[in-house]
């Protein structure tokens, strides 16, 4: 029997029990509006994060010094002075995939510009670093690997620091002073806001990390090193090549660092928002199941109700398979149209949850499609056994059937 | 006779096995049905008569001896093959018309043609079907839906639908049960019409006078055939229709 025959007899059949049809369809409804509105929100939230760890740069991996141990206490990662420029060029020579790198020294200034005074933290970096951040300039440009050399009295800025210390006036190429050093402004950093952990990415200072060694707080030993790799595919090969430059260079039993990549955070950081969305599917899931069985409930009615009927179409030729059909396509119809319908009022409810709470929210298509074939399935699964039942009445008995 | 028979039977028997208790419904029925016969079964309940319909039909199989239509051995073949024989090669009309609600009357007319093997184009479902309901007298009212239509209308539309497929045998189980008796008339008139255009047709009833409009009766008692003749001084649908007139037009000008 034709497909399209079958479909109209099933429209046929459910426009009959219009009521019936509409209320046994809401449990598939409520089931994927909620699948779809559940997605869309753990969605928009994972991706909110996503976007703040990107924000930190693209497959970067950090390596901060070790860990500081005397008399007994033990100073936690990044308090032991192991780390130094020459491991940096080690690395950048050594390791393959390296696509970036700039070491980095930190430390925290009061500087002053303009009449102005303000506490910021003063990073020490490479000219890499801008492109290991995926940091875009608003003015100007970083500064050289020249710059560097010379160890140059040149900065870039924050957006938070220039709108402390200029409230009125262009920055760029004016200067500023750290430690009663002069620095002059060549880069203006364009806003990046608040990183995962609350903090404001642009109350920055940036200088060569020479400048920052020698001129400022003579250090020797740098904090920790940015490392970018040239893809994602290549992060675990990188982080392996730096681990073996450096304990070899170190000649030290414990590792006395900590490499660590941006995927890693990435999980770390996602971890709730991937709880959340298992959780609200599952429950989301419960309400599909039970709609099947709302399902499987009617469509035993219907064979009830249509055995003469069946009877009919089996006397005038109807085979089992036939029937199997009918009943099936009965079945997948409802189940599939309320799945359409649940995507489109999951998709309105999504959008007045994120017009009342201003969540960033993301319908993926995928989902979507997940759900219609879902939901199909379900017609499937859950009107197998009375189309069935219905494929196997004896023709005499149905025809008889009052 | 130089045909073949429509309907072979030989020593058809039908147990019903119902508990511990065995019902011998068809006790060894031999019977030939050739083309073009107009054949009536006839028998009280409890003679085997609608077991037999069914066995005929194939909606059943016998239990023993072999079935032949149309040269087809049906005793043997399984649900499908048999839902294909009914489909290609019988039509059925029953007592309580059996037409499916709130389908208008080409639609249920052109029902038989969804499970044909060799697919009917759409626009040739419909033409054939309207051309079927023109052959009963309903060519007018082919968009009607069944409670829209008289008892004798439904049964026509029935017929109809019978007739769809082109089977080799119309078979009829009571079909003027439900009807009363100008209505009957006109219907076995419908019958005698499609007779003689050379339909073959088997029709169960218990009603006698309705046996009168056939061409053979076979009387079935205890499962047996009781006797198998001919029909003597055949009633004409049309004639007794005419004359049913004359006696009403009479009553009314009295």
């Amino acid at each position: 029997m034709r497909i399209l025959a079958s479909l109209r007899i099933a429209a046929r059949a459910l426009r009959r029990n219009k009521m019936r049809s509409v209320l046994t369809m809401l449990g598939i409804i409520i089931g994927v509006g909620s699948v779809i509105s559940a997605v869309s929100i753990t969605t928009g939230a994972t991706r909110q994060v996503e976007d703040k760890v990107a924000s930190m740069g693209l497959n970067v991996i950090q390596v901060y010094s070790g860990n500081f141990t005397s008399g007994g206490m033990r100073g936690g990662w990044g308090s032991a002075p192991t780390l130094t420029v020459e491991d940096t060029k080690a690395i950048q020579n050594e390791v393959d995939g390296i696509s970036a790198i700039s070491p980095e020294v930190r430390d925290r200034e009061q500087i002053m510009a303009n009449g102005l005074n303000w506490n910021t933290q003063t990073l020490g970096e490479s000219p890499d670093f801008a492109q290991i951040r995926n940091w875009d300039f608003a003015e100007g440009s970083m500064f050289s690997d020249q710059d560097v050399r010379t160890l140059a009295k040149v900065a870039v800025v924050g957006k938070t620091v220039t709108d402390q210390l200029f409230p009125n006036i262009d920055p760029l190429g004016q200067i500023v002073r750290i430690r009663d050093i002069p620095f002059k402004i060549v880069g203006l950093l364009s806003p990046k806001g608040f990183n995962l952990w609350g903090q404001d990415q642009d109350d920055v200072i940036i200088i060569p990390y020479t400048s920052h060694m020698r001129r400022v707080t003579s250090r020797t030993f740098v904090n920790s090193i940015l490392v970018q790799a040239a893809s994602e595919g290549l992060i675990p090969k990188v982080q392996d090549g730096i681990t073996g430059v450096l304990l070899a260079r170190h000649r030290s039993l414990d590792q006395d660092f900590t490499v660590r990549n941006q995927v890693e955070i990435m999980q770390t950081a996602t971890a709730t928002a991937r709880i959340m969305s298992v959780l609200l599917g599952a429950i989301a899931s419960v309400s599909l199941v039970v709609g099947g069985i709302g399902i499987m409930n009617i469509m035993l009615v219907s064979v009830t109700e249509r055995t003469r009927e069946i009877g009919i179409r089996m006397a005038v030729g109807a085979r089992a398979r036939d029937i199997l059909v009918q009943f099936l396509i009965e079945a997948v119809t409802l189940s599939a149209v309320g799945g359409i319908i649940g995507v489109v009022l999951g998709v309105i409810a999504t959008r007045i949850v994120a017009a009342a709470t201003h969540w960033p929210t993301v319908t993926p298509l995928i989902w979507v499609g997940a759900a219609c074939v879902s939901s199909a399935l379900i017609g499937i699964i859950s009107g197998f056994y009375p189309a069935w039942k219905a494929s196997r009445l004896d023709p005499i008995e149905a025809l008889r059937y009052e | 006779m130089p045909t073949n028979p429509v309907i072979q039977l030989s020593e058809i028997h039908k147990v019903y096995h119902t508990g511990d208790v065995d019902v011998h419904a068809v006790r060894g029925v031999s019977l030939d049905i050739f083309p073009g016969e107009f054949v009536a079964i006839m028998g009280s309940s409890g003679s085997g008569k609608s077991t037999l319909m069914n066995l005929i039909g194939a909606l059943d199989r016998p239990t023993g001896g072999a079935y032949r239509l149309d040269g087809i051995d049906v005793a043997t073949l399984d649900r499908d093959r048999l839902a294909e024989i009914r489909n290609e090669k019988i039509g059925f009309v029953f007592q309580g018309f059996n037409l499916l609600s709130r389908t208008n009357a080409v639609e249920n007319v052109e029902m038989p043609m969804l499970y044909n093997r060799r697919r009917v184009v759409r626009h040739e479902q419909k033409r054939r079907a309207l051309s079927c309901l023109d052959l009963v007298g309903l060519g007018p009212r082919a968009d009607h839906k069944p409670n829209q239509l008289s008892g004798g209308q439904q049964q026509r539309v029935a017929i109809a639908r019978a007739l769809v497929n082109q089977p080799s045998l119309l078979l009829a189980d009571e079909p003027t049960g439900n009807l009363d008796s100008q209505t009957s008339i006109e219907i076995m008139g419908v019958f005698q019409k499609l007779n003689g255009q050379g339909i073959t047709i088997v029709m169960v009833t218990h009603e006698l006078d309705i046996a009168r409009y056939t061409k053979r009766t076979v009387i079935l008692r205890d499962g047996k055939v009781l006797t198998d003749a001919p029909v003597g001084n055949r009633l004409d649908a049309e004639h007794e229709l005419a004359q049913l007139k004359q006696a009403q037009q009479a009553v009314k000008l009295a």
